[in-house]
């Protein structure tokens, strides 16, 4: 990859810069401390685990709450683990659903292995593949701007690679039990 | 047909309020899958691979929602990780998973992931509950959503292959 990288904290911060009313949930690793260092919030699910997971999450979020907007933030190799999720969530179209990888062509908890986006897998074309129409590449601030209006108003589901570098930030610990942060959650909802 | 045990399986997870059907493609189910695709109420998922529909229930719950996911035997080697979601968090599951591999299997490839389901399910910490006669169906269906939605836990109903009849080759 030859374009310049955005930084992943930037990146994040711009997205969820005003919250709303928007529901997030986050891939487990670097994304998770991306969101939790933009603000904690009672509607930040964030993973610890279940690798692959994420998209899927927010797709059941989604068609819980049609009422409101689900932003999914992951990571290539977290998106990776789950591609078939791309496939479900074209068949489904949920009009409140936006998943954005931070796609920084490595694998950050693990020693920085390369993925498999680094290697000519394009995940972008994978969702538009999927039957996901808008799915987009950003690459800068005026990308990452269009695609914060993007999610809070747009028809969805909307898909984004947001290329980001592979410099690592000191690392943001949220909440990581699990009860805590669903109860959490379904409270700020109004949910018993 | 009003009475087949697939329709009393959709009568009570209409009762429980389930809106959300996650499934992999079964002949066992496919009259279950059907009548969920029918059902207004009811948004029936179609997914790639089972550990799809343990992480829908997952964000369905967190959003107030109720969900199932129907699936083979065969898929529940394919969740274990991803039951790690209903583990950590409590999160409610109820799976209703029909049997291959136990009872007039043609298959073999059908028989390892068949005789390892049940342990695995406990191995994960689901709950797993078994009904091998038409009569234990509705009871069996209806206790296990009682076991996800009230106590909230991961429960699997497993549905005998005895049940589900010889599969013709």
């Amino acid at each position: 990859m030859v374009t310049p990288m955005l930084d992943r904290r930037h990146a994040v911060r711009l997205l969820l810069e005003p919250r709303g009313d928007m529901l997030v949930v986050c891939g487990l690793g670097s994304p998770t401390y991306d969101v939790a260092a933009a603000g904690d919030d009672d509607r930040n699910f964030y993973l610890w685990g279940a690798m692959g997971g994420a998209a899927m999450m927010g797709l059941g979020l989604a068609l819980a709450r049609p009422d409101r907007r689900a932003l999914v933030v992951t990571g290539d190799g977290e998106m990776l683990m789950g591609l078939g999720a791309l496939a479900t969530i074209g068949v489904q179209k949920p009009a409140n659903l936006a998943i954005v990888v931070l796609d920084n062509g490595a694998y950050g908890e693990t020693g920085m292995q390369a993925s498999h986006t680094a290697r000519g897998a394009d995940l972008a074309a994978i969702a538009r593949g999927c039957g996901i129409a808008r799915a987009l590449d950003v690459v800068d601030d005026d990308g990452l701007t269009a695609l914060a209006r993007e999610v809070r108003v747009a028809q969805g589901p909307i898909f984004a690679t947001v290329r980001v570098g592979a410099t690592e930030h000191e690392r943001v610990l949220p909440l990581r039990d699990g009860v805590a942060l669903k109860l959490r959650f379904r409270r700020a909802l109004g949910i018993g | 047909m009003s009475d087949a045990w697939p329709d009393r399986i959709f009568a009570a997870l209409k009762r429980a309020g389930v809106s959300q059907v996650g499934y992999v493609p079964d002949a066992g189910h496919a009259r279950l899958i059907a009548l969920c695709h029918a059902e207004p109420q009811m948004r029936a998922v179609v997914l790639t691979t089972e550990e799809e529909g343990v992480a829908l229930a997952a964000g369905a719950w967190l959003g107030g929602a109720r969900a199932a996911l129907l699936m083979q035997s065969s898929g529940v080697g394919n969740c274990l990780n991803m039951l790690t979601l209903q583990r950590n968090c409590r999160f409610p599951l109820l799976a209703l998973v029909t049997m291959r591999g136990e009872w007039a299997e043609f298959n073999p490839w059908q028989v390892p992931m068949g005789q390892t389901a049940e342990a695995a399910l406990r191995l994960a910490d689901v709950v797993v509950c078994r009904a091998d006669a038409e009569a234990d169906v509705e009871p069996t269906v209806e206790a296990a959503l009682d076991i996800a939605f009230g106590a909230e836990c991961a429960v699997a109903v497993l549905l005998g292959q005895r049940l589900i009849g010889r599969k013709q080759w």
